[in-house]
């Protein structure tokens, strides 16, 4: 597989440069993309856009992290796959309650197994997949760059 | 109360009935054979879509579109120290069997590394995450044995403090409401539910298998026969793959009969006939084109609707009060083509009906039409796909009269 030759490419790079953490957080600021920017080294790719930028890294589990940060230096969106999710504390930062107690909110709903789709005001959390292959990404729809949709977060 | 009982017509006009919902639009595809394996046989196992287990804890909390089964654990060995355990989901998208704690009564031995260390695992699903202890145990379904089985336990008492890189994966499914089953039966075409990444030490190997001495779990790399695994697989015989076979399902009903049938082409009743089969990459994913986009796809009986791109791209409303599922004003008709590795195609047609009706009648279990968005992954085939059709399933790495898995087949 592509990632996987990917992943090879960079296992011993990213291994040595990110023992434990995931980068940036969700809705982080230019301080936290700083601290992100220290680990360096460990980011496989960094892609330019028009209205920002995609910092692809991998996270302590090898999970491939993809980092949407505007041109402000805020981070809007996180993408994610690999065989799990990623330290999805790490991930969305200041929104992991927000997004815990809507989990446990939802159940009620729910009448059945499968992705998760977590819509809260300020807050976008999909997960998905199957065992050994799953996705999952996160955004914060009022920070989203102007003429940015949430599709690129992927 | 609904009346629950259905009574498959197998025959021609079921076959009709079928053609015109699963039409085939492109050469060469034909939709698998659609009768109901009914006749006891070794390799024969009887599933049930029903509200399963956890309906006992109120008309809120029953299942919709799963497919239940029963599972037999011993203790390794043993005929007489063995358990039967209902309420277990038949999952194609995972593989190995993972079993409640507080649905098991008899004592399995507990799995351990070299230095006598108890090991543990943290499972991850779309949806959240299993923690608990690799016991070892015979599994018995129909006439087949697999011998000395790692299985997880999920929600052991024993193993109380899920570690900190596990919990931060996702939700926990640590009990019958979060779960909603007693346990899952991981059949897909993986044969260990990690695989070489865990075997090694590295980055894979974080945060799934643990050993955990008396001063706490820590992250191990664990064997491959040792991982917790398709319990199919291990089977000694009708071990290449599994036949979800499913009646058709028009509207809802309170529970449907099924089987899922061992092996494929192993039996004179578990050939492949005329369905088509559709090669994956080795996770079990292929290709579906919607309006001439090609997007990642999987089959997966553990989900409970058809989860497939999102409001915009369908142009089907997500309903009000529920955003994962789609409330169209009126039934639609979504056609697709699915695309295999190995160059097959074949045009699909499925229902997604309004969730907020579909789910009014608690009583209702199998219920065709239940759809959601799932703009994340492109689609996941779950259940209601499975109406109506035998769905193979080829493990990765062996034989088949039509190849070497993984594939998929309908």
């Amino acid at each position: 597989m592509r990632l996987k030759s990917l992943f090879a490419m960079s296992i011993a790079i990213v291994a040595s440069a990110f023992p434990h953490s995931a980068g940036a957080s969700l809705g982080g600021d230019l301080s936290s993309v700083r601290d992100d920017q220290m680990k360096l080294q460990g980011t496989l790719r960094m892609t330019s856009k028009n209205a920002y930028n995609v910092h692809e890294i991998q996270a302590s589990n090898g999970i491939v992290v993809r980092e949407y940060v505007s041109l402000s230096g805020n981070v809007f969106g996180v993408a994610w796959q690999g065989h799990s999710h990623p330290d999805l504390r790490q991930v969305l930062g200041a929104n992991y309650d927000q997004f815990a107690k809507a989990v446990q909110a939802q159940r009620a709903q729910r009448h059945g197994r499968g992705p998760l789709l977590i819509e809260q005001p300020g807050l976008v959390v999909q997960t998905g997949g199957h065992m050994r292959a799953l996705v999952g990404k996160a955004y914060l729809p009022q920070n989203l760059p102007a003429g940015v949709g949430p599709e690129v977060i992927r | 109360m609904k009346a629950i009982p259905l009574r498959v017509p197998l025959g021609l006009s079921l076959t009709l009935l079928l053609l015109s919902i699963f039409g085939c639009g492109s050469a060469g595809t034909q939709p698998g054979q659609f009768q109901v394996t009914t006749t006891a046989a070794p390799n024969v196992q009887s599933v049930t879509v029903n509200s399963g287990p956890s309906s006992i804890l109120g008309p809120g909390s029953n299942y919709v579109d799963g497919a239940f089964t029963s599972v037999t654990v011993c203790t390794p060995g043993s005929t007489t120290n063995c358990q039967t355990i209902d309420g277990i989901l038949v999952d194609t998208g995972s593989s190995g069997l993972r079993i409640l704690s507080s649905a098991l009564s008899v004592t399995l031995p507990q799995q351990t590394d070299s230095s006598s260390n108890p090991i543990a695992e943290c499972a991850a699903f779309a949806d959240g995450i299993t923690w608990g202890p690799v016991q070892t145990a015979d599994v018995k379904m129909a006439g087949e044995l697999a011998s000395s089985l790692p299985i997880q336990v999920i929600g052991s008492l024993n193993f109380p403090t899920v570690p900190a890189d596990c919990a931060s994966q996702g939700p926990a499914e640590d009990d019958l409401v979060s779960l909603g089953a007693n346990g899952l039966l991981g059949v897909g075409s993986s044969i260990e539910d990690c695989g070489p990444d865990c075997a090694t030490t590295g980055p894979f190997s974080q945060g799934a298998y643990y050993s955990c001495p008396t001063t706490g779990c820590v992250d191990t790399t664990e064997g491959l026969a040792q991982q917790v695994q398709n319990p199919v697989a291990a089977f000694a015989t009708d071990n290449n793959g599994v036949i979800l076979e499913l009646p058709a399902v028009t509207g809802e009903e309170g529970s449907v009969n099924g089987a899922l049938i061992f092996g494929i082409g192993t039996q004179a009743n578990n050939g492949l006939g005329s369905a088509t089969v559709f090669g994956t990459d080795s996770l079990g994913n292929f290709t579906t084109i919607f309006k001439s986009t090609r997007y990642s796809t999987f089959l997966d009986s553990g989900s409970n609707a058809i989860y497939f791109l999102d409001a915009t791209t369908t142009g089907i409303p997500v309903c009000n009060d529920i955003s994962f599922l789609y409330c169209p004003a009126t039934a639609q008709k979504i056609s697709v083509t699915n695309d295999g590795t190995n160059g097959a195609s074949g045009s699909v047609t499925f229902t997604v009906a309004n969730a907020d009706l579909l789910l009014s009648n608690p009583a209702s279990a199998a219920i065709n039409g239940l759809a959601g968005p799932n703009s994340l992954g492109g689609f996941d085939f779950g259940l209601p796909f499975f109406f109506g059709l035998n769905v193979y399933t080829a493990f990765d790495g062996k034989a088949t009269p039509a190849g070497t898995g993984p594939y998929i087949a309908y």
